[in-house]
Order: C-alpha cells, then sequence, then structure tokens
C-alpha cells in the first residue's frame, strides 16, 4: 500500500503535466488547414523515426552508466576493449540509414509543400476541383500592423483578413521597412514578408472559425503587438463579406491610394481592424517595388536601367535625400522619429506616368529630367 | 568658446547627459551595484596590496595556463550578467498577461539581444578558448604557445570587447535588434541611436582576439607537439580544440568583414545592405550565417572533446574508435560550412536550395550519432567512477541526444515552416548550447580545476550544481518545447493568451533552479578554497589521469615539463605509468621562456577608447587611440629581447620540491 | 637525440623524454602562423570580392564602370605594384647575401612604388567622389570603394611596416629576428599583390571590357 502510494506521488507530475498539455491548444500538432496538416504529419514521421535511434541510444546509455558503475565489481572491466570494426560499422551505418530515410521524406515533402507551389488538393481526399481558382491576397506588413489587399476584389483590409474555406489561397508578401514573418501556425506557417522582396505562400483552410495570425520575426518596437485575426469562413459567408465591404458597410471606407497608404505606414502600435472599399490596383506592386513616394524611382526601373548599361552623365545628379518618419527599434521617447533617407528620383512625370524609358530611339532611350519630383516630398 | 555647441559636439559626439539612463531605476539599482561592488574590489585588491602581484603575475603574463584562466574568470563573470538578463526576461514573459509588464520594449528588446550576445561571444567563446589554452599546451608536452605574447593581446581584446558590451548597460544603450542584427532593423534608419554600434565595435574588438589566438592554437597544435606525437596520437580533446580553432580562422574574418560593411553602412552611407540604392539585406543575412554557423561547432566540438577525455579516464578505458572519433570531428568541421542556409528556410529560396541545406544538416548528425555511441561504448565494460565530471557527461548524453533530435525536427524545412522562429527553435538551441556546451564546460572545469590550481574542487557543492543545472535546465526549456508546438514566437514583450502563462510560470522557475546551479558552482569554488589542504592534490593526477596534462605536477611550473615528453602510444601518460616511468631527479637543462609583457593590456586600453569613440562619434578619441594603437604596436616590435632563461638549478629545486611533496603523500 | 632511459615493463629499453632539449621554441612556427592570418585576411577579400560579384552590377541608376574607371591610369597602378613585388625579392636576394644596405636600398624602392600606388589610387577615388560617385551613390560603388579601398588600407600598412623594418634593419642589421621579420613582410606584399590582380581583373577589366 505504502509502495503503491508512492508510485502514485511520483506520477503525480507527469499527471499535471498532461492535464496541462491536454488543457492547451497545440496548434502545431492539430492545424486546421490542410498545408499545415501536412507539415504536422511530417513532423510526426520524422519525429518517430529518430526515436528508433535515439530512444535504444538513450536507454543504453543509462544502463550502461548504472551497470558499470565503480561499485558494482561484477560487471566485467575490460579497459584494453576500445575498438570493434563490426560495431564501428553498426554505430556509423544505423544513423545513416535513418538519414537516407529522412533526407528522402525531405526532399520529397520540401518540395510538395514548397509554399511556392500552387496547391493540387484541399484536403486529403478532396483534389483542387478544375477550374477553381485561389483567392488572392497581397500582404504587406508595415510598422507594426498588418495591410491585406484583395486584387481581385479590388479593397483591402488592416489587421484582419478573412479567407474562404475549402479555397485554396495565394499570398503574395512584402514589407514597407523592415523584415517581418506572417505567420498563422493553423494555416501553414509561416513565411518572410521582406522590403523590396516578394515571397508567396500558396495555402488552404478546411475548418471555419478565428485564428490568430502575428509577425513571427522580431521587427521592432511595436512587434509584440503585431498580430490579427484570421477568420476563415464558408464560401457564402467569405462572399457576404467581400460584398459588405465594398459597399462600404460594416465599418469600411475609404479607398486606400497611395497616399493614404503613406499615412497608414507611419509607425503606429494596437491598430485597430480597419476596411478599406477600395484600394489602388497598383499599390502592392508600387509597395514591393519600393516607390510608392511621388517621384522616386521604382526597383525594377532600375534594374532595368542598369541592365541596359546606365543612363549616362544625369546619373551623377538624380538622387534626393528626404526626411522620412521611420519606426525602427523602441525609443525612451516613444514610437517612431524622423530620419533623412536618399532616394533615387524617377523620370516620369504626372502627364507621363509610364515614364520616359518608354519612348526610346535608334539610339536608346531618350531621356529627361522632369523637375517636379524634385520637390515633391513623401508626406 | 565653451558656449558653442558645435564645440561640445566635436569633443564629445553624441554623448550627452540623456544618454546616462538616470530615470531607470532598474539600471540605476545595477550600477549602484556594480559600483561598489567594483569599488569593494578595487578597495581589497589595495587595502591588501594586490596590483603589484596581479599585474606582474596575471594581467602581463604570457604563460597559457594563467591566460586560460582569466579567460574562465571572464567567462564566469559575464555569465552572471547574460544570466541576470535571462532571469529578467524569463519574469517578464511570467508576468506580463494583459499588462506591460516591467520591461518596456526600450528595454526588454535591449535584454534578449544582450543575452545572446553575451553568452555566445562572452561565455561560451571565453570558456571554450580559457580550456584550449589552459589544456592543450600541456596536453601535447609544449611550454607554451606559439606566440605567447599574442596570447596575452587576444585575452585582453575579448576582455575589452566585454567591457564595450558592459559600457552600453549605464552610457547610451545596447542593440534593440537581437543577437544577429539583421538589417534593416539594424540599418540607421531603423536603430539609429549608439546600441548597434556597441554591438559592432564589441565583436570587432572581440573578433580580433579570438581571430588572433585561433592562429595561435593552431600553429600551436601543429608545430609544438612532443616528438613522437603524430597526428593520430593527439589527444582528442587537442584535435577538437584543433578542428574548432580552424573553424575560428575560416569564420571569424567573415564574421568580422559583414560587421565591416554594416558599420559603413550606418557611418559612411554605403548600400550594402539598403534596399533603396541597389543594396541587399540577404547579403547580411547569407554572410552572418556562413559565420554564425560554423560559430556552433566552434562551441560544441571542444565540448566534446571533453566529454570524450572524462570518459575515458573515469571508465578506466581507452576511448572506444579513436579513429572513428577524430574522422567524425573532421567531418563535421567540413560540413559546417555547408548547412547556413537552414537558418532562413522561410526567406523563399526555393525547394530545390531548402532541400539541400535539409539534407546536409542532417548529414551532420551521422558523424555526431557516431561520437555518441563511442562514448556510449567507452562506458561499456569500463569501471565508472561518479566523479563531478563524470556525472555531467551522463547528463550530457540523454540532453544533447534529444537537442540533436529537436535539431533534425528543425532541418526538415517543411517542419520549419512551423518551428521557425519559435520558442521550440530557442528551446532546441538552448538544449544543445546548455546540454553541449555549457555542461561540457562546467565539466571541463571541475576535470582540469585540480591541474590549475593544485586541489580538487569540492564534490558535493560540484554534485548539487549538477543537479540543479540538469533539473534547471528541463523544467526552464522542457515548458518552452511546449509553446512552440502551440506556435508562440520568441522575443515576444507582452502576451494577450492568459492559457499560456503556466507554462512561462514553469520556465522561470526553471530559471530559478539554473540560478541555483550557478549558485552552488560559485559557492564550490569558495568552499574549495577554504578547504583547499583537505583537497589538496601534490601527485598532479587526482584522477588517474591518461593524458600527459596529468604527467605534470599541479600548478605545473612556469616551463611545464622539466624534459620534453616523448611519446609512444595513445593516452601517452597511460602508456608512460604502465610501462614505469619514473620522475627524473636529475640532469636538469636551463629552459628558454617567453618574458612577461604589459602590450597587451595597453593595447586592449586603446582599443575600447577606440571603440567608444567610434560608437559616441568623439572622432578625436577614435583617431588618437588608433594612432596610439599602431604606436604601441610599432614600440613593442623595437623591443628584441622577449626572452629569458629559467636556470637549471631553479628547475632542479622546484622538480624536487615536487618529489618531496609526492613522496610525503 | 640523447635520451634518458628507463626500464620497461616487458624488458624492452623506452625514452620517456629528451634530456637534451632540441624540441620546436616559440619562433619556430612563426611562417606558419602568418600564413594562417593571411588565409584568415584573403578570407576577408573573399568577402568583399563576393559582395561586389552580387552588387556590382547594381548602379541603381546611376554610374556604370564603363563611365567611370580609366583603365590606362590602373593599368599605371597596376604596374607600381607589381614593380614594388618585383624590387621587394631583390630586397629578399639581397638580404640572403647578407647585405644590409643592398636590402635596405630595395626596400626603398618598394616603399616608393607603393606610396605611388596609394597615391594614384587617392587621386582616382577623390576624382569618383567629385563627379559624384561616391560609395553612398549606389550599391555597385559601396562594393567597389570597400574592396578597392580595404586593399588600399592594407597597402598602406604594409608601407609602414615596411618603413618600421628599415628603421629596425639599420639599427641591427640583418639578424634572425630581422629576418624572419623581412620574410612575413615579403609573404604580406605578395600576397596583396596577388589580391590586386583579381581586383584589376575582375572589378576594372571586366567592368570596362566586360
Amino acid at each position: 500500500m505504502n509502495g503503491m502510494s508512492r508510485k502514485i506521488l511520483r506520477l503525480l507530475p507527469l499527471m499535471a503535466l498532461m492535464a496541462v498539455l491536454t488543457g492547451c491548444k497545440l496548434s502545431v500538432l492539430h492545424p486546421s488547414g490542410d498545408v499545415a496538416m501536412q507539415q504536422r504529419d511530417l513532423i510526426v514521421a520524422s519525429t518517430v523515426l529518430m526515436l528508433i535511434i535515439v530512444v535504444p541510444v538513450i536507454l543504453l546509455t543509462l544502463y550502461f552508466a548504472w551497470r558499470y558503475r565503480a561499485s558494482n565489481t561484477k560487471a566485467k572491466y575490460d579497459p584494453e576493449w576500445y575498438h570493434s570494426t563490426g560495431l564501428e560499422v553498426i554505430i556509423w551505418t544505423a544513423p545513416l540509414v535513418i538519414i537516407v530515410a529522412l533526407g528522402a521524406l525531405t526532399w520529397v515533402s520540401t518540395h510538395l509543400l514548397d509554399p511556392y507551389r500552387p496547391l493540387a488538393r484541399i484536403d486529403a481526399s478532396r483534389p483542387v476541383p478544375e477550374g477553381m481558382a485561389p483567392v488572392e491576397v497581397d500582404v504587406v506588413a508595415l510598422d507594426w500592423k498588418w495591410l491585406f489587399i484583395y486584387p481581385q476584389q479590388g479593397f483591402a483590409t488592416v489587421n484582419e483578413l478573412a479567407v474562404p474555406v475549402d479555397v485554396p489561397i495565394q499570398f503574395r508578401l512584402s514589407s514597407s521597412s523592415v523584415m517581418n514573418t506572417l505567420s498563422i501556425p493553423e494555416m501553414a506557417g509561416m513565411v518572410y514578408a521582406m522590403p523590396g522582396m516578394v515571397t508567396r505562400l500558396h495555402a488552404v483552410m478546411n475548418k471555419p472559425g478565428d485564428y490568430l495570425g502575428f509577425s513571427a520575426n522580431y521587427s521592432g518596437a511595436g512587434f509584440s503587438d503585431m498580430h490579427f485575426n484570421m477568420r476563415a469562413m464558408p464560401q457564402a459567408d467569405f462572399d457576404r463579406w467581400v460584398a459588405e465591404t465594398k459597399a462600404g458597410q460594416g465599418g469600411s471606407q475609404g479607398n486606400l491610394g497611395r497616399e493614404e497608404y503613406l499615412a497608414l505606414a507611419k509607425p503606429s502600435i494596437k491598430d485597430a481592424p480597419r476596411r478599406f472599399a477600395s484600394v489602388d490596383p497598383g499599390l502592392f506592386n508600387a509597395i514591393a517595388d519600393q516607390c510608392v513616394e511621388p517621384g522616386r524611382m521604382c526597383m525594377s526601373e532600375m534594374a532595368r536601367l542598369d541592365a541596359r548599361g546606365g543612363i549616362g552623365p544625369v546619373a551623377a545628379i538624380n538622387t534626393a535625400t528626404r526626411r522620412v518618419y521611420a519606426g525602427g527599434v523602441a525609443r525612451r521617447e516613444g514610437v517612431g522619429h524622423e530620419s533623412d533617407r536618399t532616394y533615387v528620383l524617377d523620370f516620369c512625370t504626372p502627364s507621363r506616368p509610364t515614364g520616359l524609358l518608354t519612348e526610346t530611339s535608334e539610339a536608346g532611350p531618350v531621356l529627361a529630367l522632369a523637375p517636379a519630383p524634385l520637390t515633391g516630398t513623401p508626406e | 568658446m565653451f558656449s558653442n555647441p558645435d564645440f561640445w559636439t566635436s569633443v564629445f559626439g553624441r554623448l550627452s547627459f540623456e544618454s546616462l539612463p538616470i530615470h531607470e531605476p532598474i539600471l540605476v539599482a545595477t550600477f549602484a551595484a556594480v559600483a561598489l561592488g567594483g569599488l569593494a574590489l578595487l578597495g581589497a585588491v589595495t587595502y591588501f596590496r594586490l596590483w603589484g602581484y596581479l599585474w606582474k603575475e596575471w594581467f602581463t603574463s604570457v604563460d597559457h595556463k594563467k591566460i586560460g584562466i582569466m579567460y574562465v574568470i571572464l567567462a564566469v563573470v559575464m555569465l552572471l550578467r547574460g544570466f541576470a538578463d535571462a532571469l529578467m526576461m524569463r519574469t517578464q514573459q511570467a508576468i506580463a498577461f494583459d499588462n506591460p509588464g516591467f520591461l518596456p520594449p526600450h528595454h526588454y528588446d535591449q535584454v534578449f539581444t544582450a543575452h545572446g550576445v553575451i553568452m555566445i561571444f562572452f561565455v561560451a567563446m571565453p570558456l571554450v578558448t580559457g580550456l584550449m589554452n589552459l589544456v592543450v599546451p600541456l596536453q601535447i608536452g609544449a611550454r607554451d604557445v606559439s606566440f605567447p605574447f599574442l596570447n596575452n593581446f587576444s585575452f585582453w581584446m575579448t576582455t575589452a570587447g566585454a567591457i564595450i558590451v558592459m559600457m552600453s548597460l549605464f552610457i547610451g544603450e545596447f542593440a534593440m535588434t537581437g543577437w544577429l542584427a539583421f538589417p534593416p532593423l539594424s540599418d540607421i534608419t531603423n536603430s539609429p541611436g549608439v546600441g548597434v554600434d556597441y554591438y559592432i565595435w564589441a565583436l570587432q574588438v572581440a573578433g580580433v582576439g579570438t581571430t588572433l589566438s585561433g592562429v595561435n592554437l593552431i600553429a600551436t597544435i601543429v608545430k609544438m607537439r612532443a616528438p613522437g606525437m603524430t597526428m593520430m596520437k593527439l589527444p582528442i580533446f587537442t584535435w577538437t580544440a584543433l578542428c574548432s580553432n580552424i573553424l575560428i580562422v575560416a569564420s571569424f574574418p567573415v564574421l568580422g568583414a559583414t560587421l565591416a560593411l554594416l558599420s559603413l553602412d550606418r557611418y559612411v552611407g554605403t548600400n550594402f545592405f539598403t534596399a533603396g540604392l541597389g543594396g541587399n539585406a540577404m547579403m547580411y543575412v547569407n554572410l552572418i550565417w556562413i559565420w554564425g554557423h560554423p560559430e556552433v561547432y566552434i562551441l560544441i566540438l571542444p565540448a566534446f572533446g571533453v566529454f570524450s577525455e572524462i570518459t575515458s579516464t573515469f571508465c578506466g578505458k581507452r576511448l572506444f574508435g579513436y579513429t572513428s572519433m577524430v574522422y567524425a570531428t573532421v567531418v563535421i568541421t567540413i560540413l559546417a560550412y555547408l548547412v547556413w542556409l537552414h537558418h532562413f528556410f522561410t526567406m523563399g529560396s526555393g525547394a530545390s536550395v531548402n532541400s539541400f541545406f535539409g539534407i546536409t544538416t542532417m548529414i551532420i548528425s551521422i558523424p555526431t550519432g557516431a561520437k555518441i555511441f563511442n562514448w556510449m561504448f567507452t562506458m561499456f565494460r569500463g569501471r565508472i567512477r561518479y566523479e563531478v565530471p563524470m556525472l555531467w557527461v551522463v547528463g550530457f548524453m540523454p540532453t544533447f541526444v534529444i537537442g540533436g533530435m529537436t535539431g533534425v525536427m528543425l532541418a526538415v524545412p517543411p517542419a520549419d515552416f512551423q518551428f521557425h522562429n519559435t520558442l521550440f527553435l530557442v528551446a532546441h538551441f538552448h538544449n544543445v548550447i546548455i546540454g553541449g556546451v555549457l555542461f561540457g564546460m562546467l565539466a571541463g572545469i571541475n576535470y582540469w580545476f585540480p591541474k590549475a590550481f593544485g586541489y580538487v574542487l569540492d564534490p558535493f557543492w560540484g554534485k548539487l550544481s549538477f543537479w540543479f543545472w540538469l533539473v534547471g535546465f528541463w523544467v526552464a526549456f522542457g515548458p518552452l518545447y511546449v509553446l512552440g508546438l502551440m506556435g508562440v514566437t520568441r522575443r515576444l514583450n507582452h502576451f494577450e493568451d492568459g492559457s499560456l502563462q503556466i507554462y512561462f510560470l514553469i520556465a522561470a522557475f526553471g530559471a530559478v533552479l539554473i540560478a541555483c546551479g550557478i549558485a552552488c558552482f560559485l559557492i564550490q569554488l569558495v568552499v574549495s578554497f577554504l578547504r583547499r589542504e583537505q583537497l589538496r592534490d601534490v601527485t598532479g593526477d587526482p584522477w588517474d589521469g591518461r593524458t600527459l596534462e596529468w604527467s605534470t605536477s599541479s600548478p605545473p611550473p612556469p616551463y611545464n615539463f622539466a624534459f620534453t615528453p616523448v611519446i609512444h602510444d595513445h593516452d601517452a601518460w597511460y602508456d608512460m605509468k604502465k610501462r614505469g616511468f619514473k620522475m627524473p631527479l636529475s640532469g636538469f637543462q636551463p629552459i628558454h621562456m617567453p618574458k612577461n609583457t604589459g602590450t597587451g593590456v595597453i593595447l586592449s586600453i586603446l582599443s575600447t577608447g577606440f571603440a567608444f569613440g567610434m560608437i559616441w562619434y568623439m572622432w578625436w578619441l577614435a583617431a588618437g587611440s588608433f594612432a596610439l594603437i599602431v604606436l604601441g604596436a610599432i614600440i613593442h616590435t623595437f623591443n628584441y629581447h622577449r626572452d629569458y632563461w629559467i636556470p637549471a638549478d631553479e628547475v632542479a629545486r622546484t622538480e624536487q620540491a615536487r618529489s618531496v611533496a609526492v613522496a610525503g603523500d | 637525440m640523447s635520451a634518458s632511459v628507463s626500464p620497461a615493463s616487458d624488458g624492452e629499453k623506452v625514452v620517456f623524454y629528451l634530456e637534451k632539449d632540441e624540441h620546436a621554441h616559440a619562433g619556430s612556427s612563426t611562417a606558419l602562423g602568418f600564413w594562417l592570418y593571411l588565409m584568415s585576411d584573403c578570407l576577408i577579400f573573399a568577402v568583399l570580392f563576393a559582395c561586389y560579384g552580387v552588387l556590382g552590377r547594381s548602379y541603381a541608376a546611376g554610374p556604370t564602370p564603363k563611365e567611370l574607371f580609366d583603365l590606362p591610369l590602373v593599368a599605371v597602378n597596376t604596374a607600381m605594384l607589381l614593380f614594388s613585388s618585383i624590387t621587394y625579392g631583390f630586397a629578399m636576394l639581397q638580404m640572403e647575401g647578407g647585405k644590409k644596405w643592398g636590402t635596405l636600398f630595395w626596400l626603398g624602392v618598394t616603399g616608393l612604388f607603393g606610396v605611388a600606388f596609394i597615391g594614384l589610387e587617392l587621386y582616382e577615388f577623390n576624382h569618383l567622389i567629385h563627379e559624384g560617385a561616391g560609395p553612398w551613390r549606389s550599391a555597385f560603388l559601396s562594393s567597389f570603394f570597400t574592396l578597392v579601398g580595404t586593399h588600399g588600407l592594407h597597402v598602406s600598412f604594409g608601407i609602414l611596416w615596411l618603413v618600421v623594418l628599415m628603421i629596425q634593419v639599420a639599427h641591427r642589421g640583418l639578424i634572425e629576428d630581422n629576418r624572419r621579420r623581412l620574410m612575413c613582410l615579403s609573404l604580406f606584399w605578395h600576397f596583396l599583390d596577388v589580391i590586386w590582380i583579381g581586383v584589376f581583373s575582375f572589378v576594372y577589366l571586366m567592368g570596362v571590357l566586360g
């Protein structure tokens, strides 16, 4: 009886741990989207594969440590036994075999679950139906909030993401200033959103509900509050939500153009969810191209000019330094600060929005410096 | 003139009264404590008239043993700072649920950055370098390292780096970027303060020391082995030290260059990492991890070496599979350069690149696994004495195996899309760095302490410390694994989901247990010092050791070995004992030794001044210090008398005293 | 190698230690140590070359190598450095012959070539900055200035070292320590030459002709 109760006492911490574990939501192990589900299966499979070798190693270690203790004079002591070709072959090949299996699994799964790869299935039993187009969402990480642009529907939201269930979603991600990670563990884990770059993520949600999304890469002062609610809803509800937002109902209002974007991009913390009934269709590309500010040359334009071998002597004078309001790391005085930033100026003018490079003569691009953007300010 | 603000700016640069954190009570209290403690220490040193002794016998010493000991002392002091940061983080995360906690982001973000930087650069690195310095020359039968002055200089540069980090605590601020300071967050627009500059210059100054120390130890191991000690008879710790130093020399310059590019972006306005004018932040991420991943192996390889030596000694057996152990070490050294991208699978590298780096990472687990098996089979048919060092080995093995397993889980790219930057990752790398590196270093300290000081460490407090560390580690990081599986990310300042709090409370409790482990370790040092007569070891070989360091007295004389030993087999000292070696009592020769010098201390003080000037834009200070550094180095080269001879009769007296002590035992 | 002999357990004679110390002393590993340092320095240049490789075409709609680089000037500059390597070789030959003043003469010539190289480089940098093509204008110029400037800094330190060594040789003659130092500087100087050949072909030639 006494021994029994002692055994139970010893099990108590373990039981407490179990209670805690079952009480919480291990979202990585019980996800609600098919991609995360496959990632979960992979995690479980790789863990089991490794446990095949890890468990015996730990048990044998502890057994040897106990068995060959100095006080146990019954155990065999053989100080000259330090080599065994057979054993050495085994200790190198056993991990090798596991790693070959794991490596094969890795190669296949990394390609199958590549976030850049369009989805082939909605869940384990359903392939994506013929002709079903994915919902597109363009994501911008701002200081310190998330902007979601729905290019197909033509509206945008801040700190609020809604998606239909059982429909593939195609994300394009970029960032306004620093690196962030769009992380929705229930859906597909995370992918970085980086300034001047576009990354992609394909995913799908299978269960309606509210899920937590957040930045998983430290990005400065307001990082800890950079989370949002992702609502997965049936297609009909989603359509209703889209219609509502576009109609300016349910708190949605206004247009998100370049100027509104620049105001929105200023550093702020704990922004309430917001919806814009419409959005400038070129906005996401301009953000990723780092040329939302009037007069600033797009990165793609620069790359095109560079590939042509430069633009000649004017190149030395086509930059301007401007004062901007930047976010960055926390400061004692509060959020955000003024900072100088140098831009390359664009050649286009409001009257010729596509830029002068479209006019090319036999000799190459025709160029002229437009004075107007020099006086423009981002604010 | 004095009312002219330009004048003051040219003198003090960015430094002003506002730079002093007088409105942050935590820092003021810390400053008061450090200042009082420092004054008490300085007072005691003055009162006991120790300045001359410290200067002559320690600060200016070129003796590798003393330098090794100073590295370890530096590491222990910095461990206290780094661990204080850890406690603050754990406390903040345990209480900040639906409230801001006690650390605002401005403070908290510095704390987690400083914690990482200090623990890697100023705790783990000096521990590893210290042990290598202390042990390697003794293990290969050498009288010192190849470049004794350089060794002293390296130590003081590392110390200068630590001092620069510590200054940021009270003057200005430290970086708030995370320990690798990725741009764009670390560029001048997003981190306009002095924090990142403190970071850059602390690492640059310390990095010079680390690189030179790496060069020094490679040359020592390659050139100064005792006759007969072929590479395949090298003690395994020396092998791991060799590989670790090769990694240092082949990776720290990359860190230096990368940080230099970041400084140019910040100081000159170049565009290496800024997207606006053609730069690319991904370059930084790649470059820093090309250093950063080998760095992990720089730390863990010597720990593996320590475990190998201890296992073999306390099992009373030659290490099982010495040859495969050496090859495993070399394979890890090479593979260390082929895995860096696994730190950013989620940055969109593409499936083929990701799988390549995922698989190379997994391949590293093969030689590592072989090592684990080798230790296991060394225990097999051994006769294991459970002294404190051996306890650490047995604690290390299961802990590290689990850490390795979670590492391979992270190496599967699709799984990493879930785990990246979560607390699962945090738990993993603490699992291998505490469970591997730190356990190894603490084992090594317990193992080689009698060699360094002539008395063993008190076993009671050592065992207590071990159990607190082991249990504390699992209590502190077990919950983080679970939180990682819940998708909780790292570096968060506060939370809203109250259901998470219990895990953070448990983790904080674990941190308290580890604090007890550290306290027991410190008490162990004090108690052992007080009981040193009872714990005295006069034989020089308290553990029935197997390698050459145990063949000389403890502490060894300045010249280590009166006669250069000749090696015939692995485990040279065991072999000598077996063949009936007797200590020579006559025929002593004068011994040629390097002289002490203060140049290292002076150059490191000047480097600190240079760094301070650069950080605060005090250009006169930076330029002046730099000129003096160059001048000091030049003056040093004009000194041609850097050696002296220990007369034969002095050697004879020293050896005689030892024989008497051994006989009287 | 005279050695003490003790009886081994199995009756054979085993040498346990050297009676007369012929063991390596600090100093004998200088060549290896210095070579290791050069390899670590080489890695710094590897990083800078890699940066130039990645960013060297990112002109950010700014000036390009074709507009900026003056190949004849750079060719003259390259010649300066190559000549300086040859004259350093002469200095080492004189040193081998034990001729102190001959060594000093050729070291002096080497130094002058070095100064000419640095002078031309400073002239080029000044010219570029004056034209609005400073290191801050584009990633290409950042990596260009850093790569070439780091090399220039190395050469400048080489010249300083050379002057110090000349004083020491003049003072103490070609003693063992000084010969070792001359050997190290020789390694350093030729190493910088090799780096420069990389810079010349990779940055200048490929920039203008490629």
